[in-house]
């Protein structure tokens, strides 16, 4: 233990021998309170940390048309994903028909993930490709980037329209969203549910 | 035979390299710890594979479970100048004691006229409030969350004095919305920012991992 002593101890020895020796102290200091106590902040940063900020992820919304002047979409390879309550997917291909039939799916790996990357085939084989060569030719990955982004945007590459009705969650958007990340499609965009296809979710019938 | 000796070892332990360990760990969280900011609305994001950090200067509108929708938006000067904006068009006045606070207030979600009530209470009734409180009208009759959000990017013009700003030191608008939240509650606040001429949003997420397609 970390004692000092009391110079009266020694005080006479050194007026015995004349001589006044310097005291040989012991060096070793208990660390015990402090080492309680580092660990005592320690515990407490850690427990208050935040690791990290919460992620992101980014989406650009089209600027609103003024009134009267709606920009009609050309529609050619476009799939509509119809979001509705209890996790449900409905979609169709292409534009919406009165003979249009809708076919329901879910959010599962061979889902809608399935649906997405089948019809957007073409763009997905060239992207991995493009990946491969760009490890191989130690590509830029900002020029790597770019490609990428003119895939994406290529005819032939997948159109998805995103629409919600009113007992769709949150969670479903941004699971649709991310989605449509994974399985490369830059071309998406969240719009407004049609009355026609609002009937059609609720006249839908399993087994069509 | 003679009796075998344990040898005596000496209880004292050297706790130095501990020590030096403890400390290197304490000064490493101390350096790098930001203060988890007390939120009034409990908020469970969904999980997306995108591995985006939100930006640090960031108006945040937190939507919970049931539509209830809270603002935040941080800086001292900011937040005053946005409240004496607001007190002008909604008619409330707030001294200076009730401006102070607000500063340094976090999030929050009521009405102006409840906000009022709101800032002089202590934390405990604080949380009370929050509990029965309704959020930030956002209809279109009475559209608060627009002006809260055309106020503070006007404080935000004018901290910067007209001089150009860096592109990622920019303002940017953050959506948290709870993943049980009716899409209809968040479409309405994309709405409101976009009749401010927003239409780039960060929507925060958590990280979920990220699967290899094939």
């Amino acid at each position: 233990m970390a004692q000092i002593q009391s110079n009266d101890s020694d005080s006479g020895k050194g007026g015995k021998h004349g001589k006044v020796r310097a005291k040989k102290q012991s060096t070793h200091i208990d660390m015990t309170p402090m080492v309680d106590l580092a660990f005592l902040l320690l515990t407490f940063f850690m427990l208050t940390t935040t690791f990290g900020k919460p992620k992101t992820m980014e989406i650009n919304m089209p600027v609103k048309p003024p009134p009267g002047q709606e920009i009609l979409n050309e529609v050619n390879n476009a799939i509509t994903i119809l979001l509705s309550g209890d996790n449900k997917i409905y979609w169709y291909y292409g534009e919406l028909k009165p003979e249009t039939k809708l076919t329901i799916t879910d959010f599962s790996a061979t889902g809608v993930r399935k649906l997405f990357l089948d019809y957007n085939k073409q763009a997905v084989d060239e992207i991995k490709t493009l990946k491969e060569n760009a490890l191989k030719t130690k590509m830029n990955e900002d020029t790597l980037k770019s490609r990428i982004v003119d895939i994406k945007g290529k005819k032939y590459a997948l159109m998805v329209l995103v629409k919600t009705d009113d007992k769709a969650k949150y969670k479903n958007v941004i699971d649709i969203i991310d989605e449509l990340n994974i399985c490369l499609i830059g071309k998406y965009a969240l719009v407004d549910l049609d009355t026609r296809e609002y009937d059609l979710i609720n006249n839908f019938q399993p087994g069509q | 035979m003679p009796k075998v000796k344990m040898p005596k070892n000496s209880p004292v332990l050297d706790m130095t390299p501990m020590v030096d360990l403890a400390f290197l760990l304490v000064t490493f969280f101390m350096l790098t710890t930001q203060f988890r900011p007390d939120e009034p609305v409990v908020v469970d994001s969904p999980s997306s594979i995108s591995e985006k950090i939100l930006p640090d200067k960031v108006m945040l509108v937190t939507i919970d479970s049931s539509g209830r929708v809270f603002f935040n938006l941080e800086g001292k000067d900011l937040r005053k100048e946005m409240l004496s904006q607001m007190s002008a068009k909604y008619g409330v006045k707030f001294d200076e004691n009730e401006t102070n606070r607000f500063a340094v207030m976090a999030t929050f979600g009521m009405t102006v006229q409840q906000l009022k009530q709101y800032l002089p209470l202590d934390e405990m009734e604080r949380k009370d409030f929050m509990k029965k409180s309704m959020g930030i009208p956002y209809d279109s009759l009475n559209n608060q969350l627009g002006d809260w959000i055309r106020f503070g990017r006007l404080a935000d013009a004018q901290s910067s004095n007209g001089a150009p700003i860096e592109k990622d030191k920019a303002l940017r608008f953050a959506i948290k919305g709870d993943a049980n939240a009716n899409y209809t509650a968040i479409k309405r606040v994309i709405e409101v920012f976009q009749e401010m001429k927003v239409n780039r949003f960060n929507l925060v997420t958590t990280l979920e991992q990220n699967p290899t397609i094939n």
